[in-house]
């Protein structure tokens, strides 16, 4: 039976176009780009290439983008580089339902000293940009707030927290690991300082991401050595891994407009099959202002990880923020910051759709998941005691 | 390939796909009620007992597919075992007749062996209430 991928928020399968531009920089022009002969300047020029392509993306110059090797270390880079930069301040504005590389980042630089503020979102996920505002002081040196949630789908104000951050001389970071690519991101529409992107989340490889740095943006370098990234960040640039990058990028920018406008239908199509077909669904994040490809919810009295097995055994894959899916037992802290309870956290299913995903695949899962979830709540205690 | 399936044993998931005496049983003879929503696992087991031999089990629970493995697993092992044979049964002995949980999920296996020993504290505080009751009935 056809195996159901939909769990594109974790990861996307890279694109054959990607694998294929990527191919020649493992072994022929494999030389690196720092070294001068023709190997090495092959190399180089096909790292600058991918940068203007990345840079196109989401419309910054070229020599502002700085390779990493994923969202978690631009996220990393971004946080640290800013907190270090600048010693009379020492106080972040982040969220409470940031990505772990920012969270515990933050956390990091708290045991060192740093104050932070984890601002509190709505039962949708939206930060009330009021409270930006009032938290800002003279100490503040950073705001990180994500451009989208990777779990729940719900795409931040980032625009008008940017003014925000910025009138009050304060730089603004944004983690678009799981927007860019997805829904249009200009960093001066958004007016960010930093933005985060990696490229697995667009149909390119693993182990390669990028941080946007606005020119004349102090930051102090993450990855101390060779000088590579105009001295941010040291290391032998990944060649292949950012040719498939910039390729990537740049098949994004071609089909992002349809893409949106299909995903967002087959989206639509999901969670009005799943809230009609069974009861006690709730549907988690925001109803519109989501990502184009995300459905979250939380389906009462049955556990995540139990449904998910189901749906494995019947070749369909998706994702949930229960605590027996992860190795800390602990419930997603996002669902936890909307204010659910934790039998709701426990219960939540993530489905997100991308290029590879059909209107049969949507229809499988409407057709699968309610048995699932009858033959679970046939052996849940909790449905009993709500009775 | 691999998948979510090689997580878990073979066995784990023979019992997850059908799990035995799932269910409740009317007027138990002892029941056990452990977990909580923190954790995300939940588990209520039943006892029926006859002489001093657990004649039937059954149980419902909200968890993972490990808890609901451990779950049926324990009441497929309690059954025709008399109290003190059933008392023996740890939450080693039960990952065990599993085939092995992963290091991860072995607090379900924990939770199985208190729904076990919660059910049969259960029986055993019924047992004096009755005999309390059958005394107090004798010297009227």
């Amino acid at each position: 039976m056809k195996r159901i991928y939909l769990d594109y928020a974790a990861t996307t399968p890279t694109h054959p176009d990607v694998v294929e531009a990527m191919l020649p920089y493992f072994s022929d022009s494999f030389g690196n780009p720092s070294s001068i002969y023709s190997y090495g300047q092959e190399a180089k020029g096909a790292v600058e290439k991918a940068r203007e392509q990345v840079a196109a993306l989401i419309g910054a110059r070229d020599d502002e983008v700085v390779f990493t090797s994923g969202g978690t270390e631009a996220d990393n880079s971004a946080i640290q580089g800013v907190a270090l930069a600048d010693p009379e301040r020492n106080h972040i504005i982040t969220s409470a339902t940031e990505h772990h590389a920012v969270i515990e980042t933050c956390r990091f630089l708290e045991r060192r000293g740093f104050k932070v503020t984890y601002l509190p979102v709505d039962k949708e996920g939206l930060i009330n940009p009021d409270d930006v505002r009032n938290t800002i002081t003279e100490k503040t040196c950073l705001v990180s707030i994500m451009h989208a949630n990777n779990e729940i789908g719900t795409i931040q104000p980032i625009k008008e927290l940017a003014v925000i951050a910025r009138g009050a001389g304060v730089l603004i970071h944004t983690d678009a690991v799981q927007t860019a690519g997805q829904i249009p991101v200009n960093v001066d529409d958004l007016g960010v300082d930093l933005l985060s992107i990696s490229a697995h989340k667009l149909y390119g490889p693993k182990g390669v991401g990028a941080l946007y740095i606005r020119k004349g943006t102090k930051l102090v370098p993450f990855m101390h050595g060779g000088g590579q990234e105009r001295n941010r960040r040291g290391s032998t640039e990944n060649v292949p891994g950012i040719v498939g990058f910039g390729k990537a990028t740049e098949i994004a920018r071609n089909v992002i407009a349809g893409e949106i406008e299909r995903q967002t239908q087959l989206r639509n199509h999901l969670i009005s099959g799943i809230l009609e077909q069974i009861d006690g669904v709730r549907l988690n994040g925001h109803p519109t202002n989501r990502l184009p490809n995300n459905v979250n919810v939380s389906v009462d009295y049955v556990e995540g990880e139990s449904m998910l097995l189901n749906l494995d055994l019947e070749n369909i894959c998706a994702s949930t923020g229960s605590a027996c899916s992860s190795s800390s037992l602990e419930a997603s802290h996002v669902l936890l910051a909307l204010g659910l309870t934790h039998e709701q956290a426990h219960s939540s299913l993530r489905f997100t759709v991308g290029k590879w995903t059909t209107d049969e695949d949507i229809d499988r899962v409407s057709e699968v998941l309610p048995r699932v979830v009858a033959r679970l709540r046939a052996m849940s205690p909790l449905l009993k005691s709500h009775k | 390939m691999p998948d979510i399936q090689s997580l878990y044993s073979e066995k784990v998931m023979d019992h997850f796909r059908n799990p035995r005496n799932v269910g409740e049983i009317e007027n138990p003879d002892g029941t056990g009620h452990v977990g909580n929503p923190i954790c995300g696992d939940i588990m209520e087991l039943y006892i029926k007992v006859n002489g001093n031999i657990i004649t039937d089990a059954k149980f419902k629970t909200f968890g993972c597919g490990a808890a609901i493995a451990t779950s049926s697993m324990v009441t497929e092992m309690v059954i025709g075992k008399t109290i003190d044979e059933a008392l023996e049964i740890s939450n080693k002995t039960v990952a065990e007749a599993l085939g092995g949980l992963p290091a991860a999920k072995m607090h379900c296996s924990v939770l199985a062996e208190d729904a076990l020993r919660s059910a049969i504290d259960d029986y055993h505080s019924k047992q004096k209430k009755q005999s309390k009751t059958k005394a107090k009935a004798k010297k009227k």
